[in-house]
């Protein structure tokens, strides 16, 4: 399994055609305690930076941009119904969505973990 | 109060606050605010502070809020000629808030004074908003300095302590101050520090502010969190504990545009300087204000609470329609509030549309979030009156 980041400060964890979707440990942590999530339909198809959901804390809003262009499979329910989730466990339950990629190149432009480390920082 | 105006100067020109040091070493996220750079929050995070402030105490550093003075016997007078409040009759030793007006009744800040003894060689304590202090202090100046001395107090910071441990906390340090009710104060010696305390603040808690020499605030700051109650607060939290409790944010929520009634702030006008009072009239835009009060219906629009019926915040600047789909107003301030965890906003409304329980639309993101017209504060306040 293969994972990458965008400038976005998302993550995709490649599995085949499919990437789950969150966002980073540094992106939760500048946003603070999350609030409010608001996820794609199952079904929808973007294009790569389009908008597609948007996280917020009590503080600020964030948009969740697509990373690369796709079908989105699933959605995280449990992150709607406790989106706390995505401070505590960003990385793993804290999950956005899937997305079936129909340009999977779109890959090779984003950053492995050594890269967005020294991005972030 | 408290002030949403955020400086866009580059760090290195931002003031510091004499507190500066402390809030680095206890690792804040510092963020430039009305000019300086503040804490936003600390660590444990807004969330956390929040609730922190609603069950124990929270330290809060507001050293970027404007102090001054007004001395001499016509200060009270003086003051009235300016602001829509009784300030004659409040006695010595009490508190009160009060709006500075333009000649069209806007209000170019709001503010808390306090009589500390004018009428005998004391002064009225004023505390005005961090963004607003320096334009403040010259309109003040210019329209009441040949009646009074305005004396800017810059080397003065000013913290709160807030919440329902805070009395437990400060009393340790300050054998007295438990005595005090809501909006009364006085000068006490807290670890060593002179202070001037009033129990107030704008959490809708009960608790204290306290002003101290700038030399002496670090001390003072520490000697109140080495109480177990207490932990310190940034602005976030700040923010978010204001509007639960109904208080209006100066840049947001009211500004030089929205006059006093609009901002359905008649509570803090007395009848004393309303039409049929003793002293009617006399502020700037009374006229208009006067007016406004004996025809609401005149009001193009009101501020109101609101309650989102959906979990979606409904932030700032956040498009307000009425059912069937026509524009009424707009979004002022809005978060997901920590302690009533629901979304709550104010805002401004078309009169008709400001009745308790009347159902509006939030446009977020193109959605309609439905939302109901509610009682302000949010959260019921805790003030201590005794």
């Amino acid at each position: 399994m293969t994972v990458k980041y965008t400038e976005d400060h998302e993550w995709l964890k490649i599995e085949g055609d499919v990437a789950t979707v969150g966002i980073t440990v540094h992106a939760q942590d500048a946003l603070g305690d999350v609030v409010f999530v608001d996820l794609p339909a199952v079904g929808t198809t973007f294009a790569q930076k389009e908008t597609a959901g948007v996280v917020e804390s009590v503080k600020a809003a964030a948009d969740v941009y697509m990373p690369v262009s796709g079908e989105v499979t699933a959605i995280n329910e449990a992150l709607k119904d406790d989106p706390s989730l995505a401070n505590s466990d960003p990385m793993g339950a804290g999950w956005f969505f899937k997305i079936k990629l129909s340009d999977p190149s779109q890959l090779d432009a984003l950053m492995d973990e050594t890269r967005y480390t020294a991005f972030a920082a | 109060m408290s002030d949403s105006s955020t400086s866009s100067a580059a760090p290195d020109t931002l003031l510091k606050t004499p507190l500066h040091a402390l809030h680095v070493e206890l690792g804040a996220r510092m963020v430039p605010f009305a000019g300086y750079s503040m804490p936003v929050q600390y660590p444990a995070g807004l969330m956390a502070e929040h609730h922190h402030t609603r069950q124990a105490a929270g330290l809060f550093d507001v050293s970027h809020m404007g102090q001054l003075r007004l001395v001499g016997a016509d200060a009270a007078a003086a003051l009235e000629s300016l602001i829509p409040v009784d300030v004659i009759d409040l006695p010595a030793g009490k508190q009160r808030y009060g709006l500075l007006l333009n000649d069209e009744g806007g209000i170019i800040d709001d503010l808390m004074f306090f009589n500390r003894d004018y009428a005998h060689g004391g002064d009225l304590f004023v505390i005005v908003n961090g963004a607003c202090k320096v334009g403040d202090i010259a309109h003040i100046q210019a329209k009441i300095g040949a009646r009074c001395e305005v004396i800017p107090m810059p080397e003065m910071a000013l913290l709160a302590l807030q919440g329902p441990q805070a009395v437990t906390a400060l009393q340790r340090l300050a054998p007295g101050v438990e005595k005090l009710v809501f909006m009364t104060g006085g000068r006490f010696t807290v670890a060593g520090c002179d202070c001037f305390l009033t129990r107030s603040g704008y959490t809708g808690e009960d608790g204290f502010e306290i002003s101290v020499h700038a030399s002496q605030a670090d001390v003072l700051a520490r000697a109140l969190l080495a109480q177990p109650e207490v932990k310190p607060i940034g602005l976030g939290a700040r923010n978010s504990l204001r509007l639960e409790a109904g208080l209006c944010l100066y840049g947001n929520d009211i500004d030089t545009t929205t006059t006093p009634v609009e901002a359905s702030l008649n509570w803090a006008m007395q009848k004393v300087r309303r039409t049929g009072g003793a002293r009617a009239g006399g502020f700037p835009g009374a006229d208009k204000i006067l007016a406004q009060l004996a025809d609401p219906a005149t009001l193009a629009r009101k501020r109101v609470g609101l309650v989102a019926l959906e979990r979606v915040p409904v932030r700032d600047h956040t498009e307000l329609q009425s059912t069937d789909g026509a524009k009424i107003g707009e979004v002022t301030s809005g978060l997901l509030g920590p302690t009533i965890n629901q979304p709550v906003a104010m805002g401004y409304v078309k009169p008709e549309f400001a009745a308790l329980g009347t159902r509006v639309n939030a446009i977020v993101r193109g959605k309609a979030v439905p939302m109901e017209v509610a009682a302000m504060p949010f959260v019921a306040t805790r003030y201590y009156r005794g």
